[in-house]
């Protein structure tokens, strides 16, 4: 992280146009959401945006553009915990328990009676 | 005996960190988990619902708290680099400032709250209100913590600055390290609940 006051100085613009930057985003989210897009486009456009904003918190605010490689090194295996819990939607799409089973009747056995 | 804890200042020469800053984003990564298991569950819940219902929650309380959360997050970072500029009046004022936005954010939330509340709209009613309860509730749980934590550093906690001034705006770095991820949290619970 910077110390010398010169660079605090000069992130201090930064800090307050990410902030302005974070103001527009987010007006920009609902002015979105008022078209009444279709509801995987506008989920699309509103993750894309949040994601974004998240972005300029985590790379400004939390000084993530310039770490040490501890840090980075945590946050890698938080992304693959992350990355295993946001699949586990998807693997649930493939389990068909509570799924009700049909079974169709044997039809030829019953005729005759 | 004296017995000082050791790199809250200085950094330790393995991981070039100080002890607190690794310590918060370790915590960080495990709330990274918490609330990542809880969208997950949102998005197994989503899924399976035959209907999810859409205008339920109001989308300009949920935008103007977007917007004080942001502001607080500015705040919040300047608190620290008036300590970094030695500047004590301009960091009380920011971190001031920054309590209270947060309990106007709080606030906010008691209104949309107690609205929901009157009109039955329980965490028992629908696994929409379930979901959204749980995930602003927690979130808000975060907040709550978060004004504790500041309020200690306008008050008794500020005392550290005159016997440590560096360990004390390590503090104040971690404790907005802390905010910057609560208003990161919000940036995407604002859109999931209110808007899609």
């Amino acid at each position: 992280m910077h110390s010398d006051q010169e660079s605090i100085r000069k992130s201090i613009k930064t800090y307050w146009m990410v902030g302005a930057a974070l103001f527009v985003f987010t007006g920009i989210t609902v002015a979105v959401n008022q078209i009444h897009l279709a509801v995987p486009l506008a989920i699309t456009v509103a993750l894309i945006i949040a994601t974004m904003k998240g972005s300029m918190v985590a790379s400004i605010f939390m000084h993530l553009s310039h770490e040490k490689k501890w840090i980075y090194g945590s946050l890698i295996l938080t992304v693959i915990g992350f990355a295993i819990l946001m699949l586990v939607p998807s693997l649930t799409m493939g389990d068909n328990i509570g799924t009700p089973i049909h079974v169709e009747a044997p039809a030829a056995e019953h005729s005759g009676h | 005996m004296d017995m000082n804890i050791p790199y809250t200042v200085e950094e330790r020469p393995d991981t070039g960190l100080t002890n607190g800053k690794l310590g918060i984003w370790l915590f960080l990564a495990s709330e990274v988990m918490l609330f990542g298991a809880l969208f997950s569950t949102y998005i197994i819940l989503r899924m399976g619902a035959p209907e999810w219902p859409h205008g339920e929650l109001n989308v300009w309380l949920g935008m103007a708290n977007t917007f004080i959360l942001i502001g607080s997050s500015v705040t919040m970072v300047m608190a620290w680099a008036s300590l970094k500029l030695n500047d004590w009046g301009k960091h009380r004022l920011y971190l001031t400032l920054t309590v209270l936005l947060s309990a106007a954010f709080l606030v906010n939330k008691y209104f949309e709250y107690a609205a929901h509340w009157s009109h039955g709209e329980l965490p028992d009613k629908s696994t929409f209100l379930a979901i959204y309860f749980t995930l602003t509730g927690l979130h808000g749980i975060h907040i709550l913590g978060g004004i504790v934590v500041m309020l200690y550093f306008l008050g008794p906690g500020a005392a550290l600055y005159k016997k440590n001034p560096e360990q004390f705006t390590n503090r104040i770095e971690y404790t907005g390290l802390y905010w910057h991820f609560v208003d990161l949290v919000w940036i995407f619970l604002f859109p999931v609940l209110y808007l899609l």
